[in-house]
This record gives structure tokens, sequence and C-alpha cells, in this order.
């Protein structure tokens, strides 16, 4: 048999009289790198919020591996295996990129309080290993070098990865990227999406992207879903759906 | 690994200070350069810098604003004082009764801070500082209400005062408080007290849970993206903040033989003087909520022996406040110190 790793089924969610995602389809294979589209209020970060546990579907299933995960909450899900990033970067802006990371270990090393307050030696032990992991992570993004800095203190793009290795940090089956390329220049938006491609195959890891430009879109994700007024208007492998016309007009229209 | 090294650096630099501090005061009075009047800041200063360490846990490091603070000193006091003078005839030495009132008066106080945490910390930004502020007047309105006394017929209480029968003794008597509290706070003692929070708190904000509190601080909506648990965390650290502060009013308790539960002494006026420790040393930096609880506690009292100036004590206190306001938070001032420190504040950031 061969299941999904991420299966949505019927999701809606209305606010007020406003149908923001109806009746919301989706299937993810393992090691898949999958995208969203749509035009500007189609939906796409709601679907992300549904998913994280943010808001609550009025209606539909979302299954991880096939377990029923609707209703959790927004930490029980990190905890399922999903982990995300953000529209509008959220980092914790007055801690290092190290620490930064390093919270996104927080719960595959986890000592105690009093271990920390009485220093036991277990603490040494665990926050050393947590080092060299974020170290570790920090490197595939090539931010290694600015471990100690701050992070709002980094540039742009580089928040842009660091909120990447924050999320895999909390080692995800399932990476939910929220158009990680905003505000990038072309150099850096190639550059991430090389870094996309090879997260996506050094850890084996299955991501499900939101992107507003199409060409880039067109050069990494295998499969799209295209979201229109909360709707899917189509779903299938990246070429067909890039050259469907209703696609092409939906995006002209905007 | 280097990081570790830092941040116990900075930690060995503020203890360092205080027992620098202890020392110098030590000499100073046994070669008898001390006047009564400077001895008698010693305690004070020991339990204020505290209060001032403890309160920057949750306003510096969690990121919310609690002005209840005097309001958990105020429990800490009371109910360690009442340990205390019950104990006070019977055989038990002095320092281990001090050492059971120092627990009491803080696990009360941790008591208190758990149970208010729970429907206060749900409110953010001004509501949580107007609730604390108003949970801190509760507590203290009530403790200087209330009448407890024992005597043959046993314990009573009451918001009345009440006549006792044949040989009675009034424990808390309204307004009038606790009287007879044994005076066992010691400099050396508080100082302990100050040198083991010190610890307490560096040791817990450079470890995991310290770093899932600051995540709540700088991103609530982050933080929980990555599965940290934000009402666990919230209320660890106003638990703990609580705690430190009812060590506090321990301290306070058995510093004067005679414990009110007076606005001068545990009022919302005193969260805010210990709230303007924390912002004038720097909020979230622990050193600087030390130095700076000592050195404003001590200033109007010092400003006392100026003579004539002694009139404009307040005046010029105001204008020092002012000062150091700018000093630390107006942006030229930080832009030049970010220049002429630049090394020396990359640092101070892990403090
Ligand atoms: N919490 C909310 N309350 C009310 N309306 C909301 C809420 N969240 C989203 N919406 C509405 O739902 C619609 C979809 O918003 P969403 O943010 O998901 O769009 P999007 O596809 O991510 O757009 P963009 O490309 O601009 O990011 C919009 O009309 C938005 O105003
Ligand atoms: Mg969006």
């Amino acid at each position: 048999m061969n299941m999904p790793l991420l299966e949505v089924k019927n999701l809606s969610i209305s606010f007020g009289g406003l149908r923001a995602v109806d009746d919301f389809n989706l299937s993810i294979e393992k090691g898949q790198l999958y995208g969203l589209i749509g035009p500007n209020g189609a939906g796409k970060t709601t679907v992300f919020n549904l998913l994280t546990g943010v808001y609550k579907p009025t209606d539909g299933a979302i299954l991880l591996n096939g377990r029923n995960i609707t209703g959790h909450k927004t930490i029980e899900i990190n905890r399922d295996g999903i982990a995300r990033t953000f529209q509008n970067i959220r980092l914790f802006k007055d801690l290092s990129v190290l620490d930064n990371v390093k919270l996104g270990l927080h719960h595959r090393y986890p000592y105690r309080t009093i271990t920390a307050v009485l220093r036991l030696p277990k603490y040494f032990k665990q926050e050393t290993a947590m080092d060299e992991r974020a170290m570790e992570l920090l490197k595939v993004f090539d931010l290694d070098g600015e471990a100690a800095t701050l992070a709002s203190n980094l540039p742009y793009g580089k928040q842009r990865k660091l909120e990447i290795a924050r999320a895999l940090a909390t080692d995800p089956v399932l990476l939910l990227l929220d158009e990680p390329a905003a505000g990038m220049n072309p150099n850096e938006t190639q550059e991430l999406m090389d870094t996309i491609r090879f997260v996506r195959d050094k850890f084996d890891m299955t991501i499900l992207l939101i992107e507003h430009d199409m060409k880039l879109v067109g050069g990494i994700c295998e499969e799209l879903t295209v979201l229109n007024f909360g709707q899917v208007l189509k779903q299938g492998a990246t070429k067909e759906v890039l050259s469907d016309p209703e696609v092409i007009k939906a995006y002209i229209g905007e | 690994m280097g990081k570790l090294k830092k941040t116990t650096k900075q930690e060995l630099i503020t203890c360092g200070i205080v027992v620098l501090f202890y020392i110098v005061i030590t000499i100073l009075d046994k070669t008898g350069n001390l006047k009564s009047h400077t001895k008698g800041l010693l305690v004070p200063i020991c339990y204020y810098a505290t209060a001032a360490v403890s309160l920057n846990l949750v306003v510096g490091f969690l990121g919310d604003l609690s002005l209840g603070h005097a309001g958990f000193m105020c429990v800490g006091a009371f109910s360690s004082a009442l340990f205390s003078v019950a104990m006070k005839e019977s055989t038990m030495p002095a320092g281990l009764r001090f050492f059971i009132a120092l627990l009491i008066g803080t696990a009360v106080a941790a008591l208190f801070g758990f149970l208010i945490g729970i429907p206060v910390l749900r409110l953010n930004g001004d509501y949580l500082a107007i609730v604390t502020l108003a949970f801190g007047e509760i507590i203290k309105n009530i403790l200087a209400a209330i009448y407890l006394g024992k005597d043959e017929a046993g314990v009573h209480i009451s918001l009345k005062s009440f006549p006792l029968q044949g040989e009675g003794k009034m424990l808390i008597n309204g307004a009038m408080g606790i009287q007879g509290v044994p005076t066992d706070s010691k400099f050396l003692i508080a100082m302990l007290v100050l040198l083991i929070t010190l610890l307490v708190i560096y040791h817990m904000v450079n470890s995991r849970t310290g770093r899932a509190i600051m995540s709540i601080r700088d991103n609530r909506i982050a933080a929980e993206s990555i599965g940290i648990d934000i009402t666990k965390y919230k209320m660890l650290a106003f638990t703990v903040s609580a705690a430190i502060a009812g060590t506090v009013g321990v301290l306070f308790a058995h510093n004067t033989s005679t414990l009110t539960a007076a606005s001068t002494y545990f009022g919302y006026n005193v969260s805010i003087m210990i709230l303007v420790y924390v912002v004038l040393g720097g909020i979230g930096s622990i050193r600087g909520s030390v130095i700076a609880a000592a050195l404003l506690y001590a200033l109007p009292e010092m400003l006392r022996g100026l003579g004539n100036l002694s009139n404009y004590r307040m005046l010029i206190y105001s204008v020092i406040l002012i000062a150091v306001m700018l000093w630390n938070w107006a942006p030229a001032a930080r832009a030049w110190r970010e220049r002429v420190f630049k090394s020396k504040n990359k640092q101070k950031q892990e403090s």
C-alpha cells in the first residue's frame, strides 16, 4: 500500500461570511516538492494556518501519515511532524542565530530546568550536543559564520534561511514554506531554490511551498495546486498546470 | 562551546562584583569606617537587588509587565513572620528557625504566584499589568485587615478586632501587623540570598528553559510553531519570580521587629520602584538590575547627608533617574555607546 504523507480532505474555513478555503483537497507523497500557488488573497497562507492548527477548520480532515491530526493544537502539530516558516519572517530577533536554531532543538534535548539550575553534567552534555547539531544545520544554510549574531541583525535573505534552519531543527517529516523567496533578488532566489532542493535530498524531506512567482515554482516543484478565491482551480504535474489556460487567465486577470 | 564560556564569564563577573562589595563593606565595618546609618542600608540593598533580578525574569526575559511584585513580597513576609513569631519561644535554634522561615516565605509566595498566574497569564500587555497590580493591592489590603489570635479557646481569625480569652496572644493585629518578629536578617544572609538568586536566574536564562522563555517574548507565534509550550514556560517564569519575591519578603520581615502591610512597604509604588530598577538597569540585564537597585536604593538615603542640599534630594534623585534613563535608552546615547564600547556591548547581550 502506498499511503500519502499528507492527505487533506474537504478542508474548509469561513471567516464571517468569507469562505477563505473552500473544500480543499490535497495529497502529497513522501519526498515530494509540492507547490501551492495562486493570486493574492487566494487562501494559501490560510491553508498553512489550518495545517498547523493556528485555525480550526470548519470542515474537513487532515491526515499525516494516515493519522488524523485535525484539531490538534499548534504545538502538538509540530511534535506530530509539521514545521513551517512564515510569509512575514518571524524570528526570535533578540536571540542569537545559534539560539534560534537551538530553540528548534528544544524537544530533542529535554533536560529539566533543575538540571540547568544545578548545572549537572547532563546540562553540559546536552548543551554541547545541541550546539554541535545547531552548527551543522547552520552550515547547510551557510550561516555558521554568523552563529553569534543577533537574528535581527542578519540581512533579509539570511533571515529567511535561518527560519528554514530553525524549522528543520524540530526534525519534521513535512516542511511548509510560505513564500520563502519573497523579497529576495533573483540571485538570492536562485540560491535559495538550490538550497531547498538540497534540503529535500539531504534530509529526505517532504516540502510544501507557497510561491507567488510561477516561474520559480516551475523550476523546482514536481506538482502544483492552484488556489483561487479559496477553491482549487487546478491540480497536477507542474508543466500541465502552468500551461492550463484557466490558470493563466486567473493570473492575468489578477 | 565558546558560548558556554562566555555566559559563564558574565555570571562570574556579576557574582564577583557582589562578593567584592561584601568584602569592601566588611573591611570598612571592621575598621570602624561605617556609619550605623549606612549599615542599616546593607540588608535592604541586598533584598531590593534580589527583587529586581527576580522581576527581571518576568519583565525582561518573559516580556510581560507585572506590577504585583510587592504583593508576593508581602505574602512571603507575613507567612514567614507568622512562623518565626510562633516559634520564638520554642527551643529551635535561631539559625534553623530563620532557614525554615526562608523556605516557608518562598514556598507560600510561589504557591500564590502559581495560583494567580493561572488566570492572569492569559492576559497580555496592559491588561496583565493592571490585573497584577490589583492582585498585589488586594493581598496587601487583606493582610492589613486580618486579625489572627491564639488563646485558650484556640485560634481565631477575623476581619474585626476581638478580645482574647485568658492567656492569649495576637499573632496578626490588623493594621498593626505582626509584632516581635525576630530580626534575623543579617547582611551575610541577605548577600547569600542575592548570590543564590543570581546563580539560579543566570543558570535558568542560559538554558533551554531560558531560551523558551525568551522565545515567547520575541515571537509567540513562532515559539508555538516550533512546539514551545507557552503556558508552561510563562507559569514557570512567573512562579519562580514570585517565589524569589517571597524570599525578599522574608528578609524584609526579619529586618524589622514590627511587620505591617503598609503601602510604603508593600504597595504598588514598591512594585513600581522595583520595576524602575529593572528598567534603568537595562531590561534583560541581570547585572544591570543588581547595580541599579543598589545605587538607586542607596542614593536618596545618601543624599540625606548632604546638609543644605538634602532639601533637594528628591529633585536630585529624579534628575539622576532621567539622566540614567536617557543614557540607557535614548537612541543617540545608545548609538554613541555602541560606537565606543562596541566589543563590550556584544558580550553584554548575553548577560
Ligand atoms: N484571521 C482572519 N480573519 C478574517 N479573514 C482572514 C483571516 N485570515 C485570512 N483572512 C482572509 O482570507 C483570505 C485569504 O488570505 P490568505 O492570507 O490565506 O491569502 P494568501 O493566498 O496567502 O495571499 P498572499 O499571496 O497575499 O499571501 C483573505 O481574503 C484574507 O483577508
Ligand atoms: Mg499568504
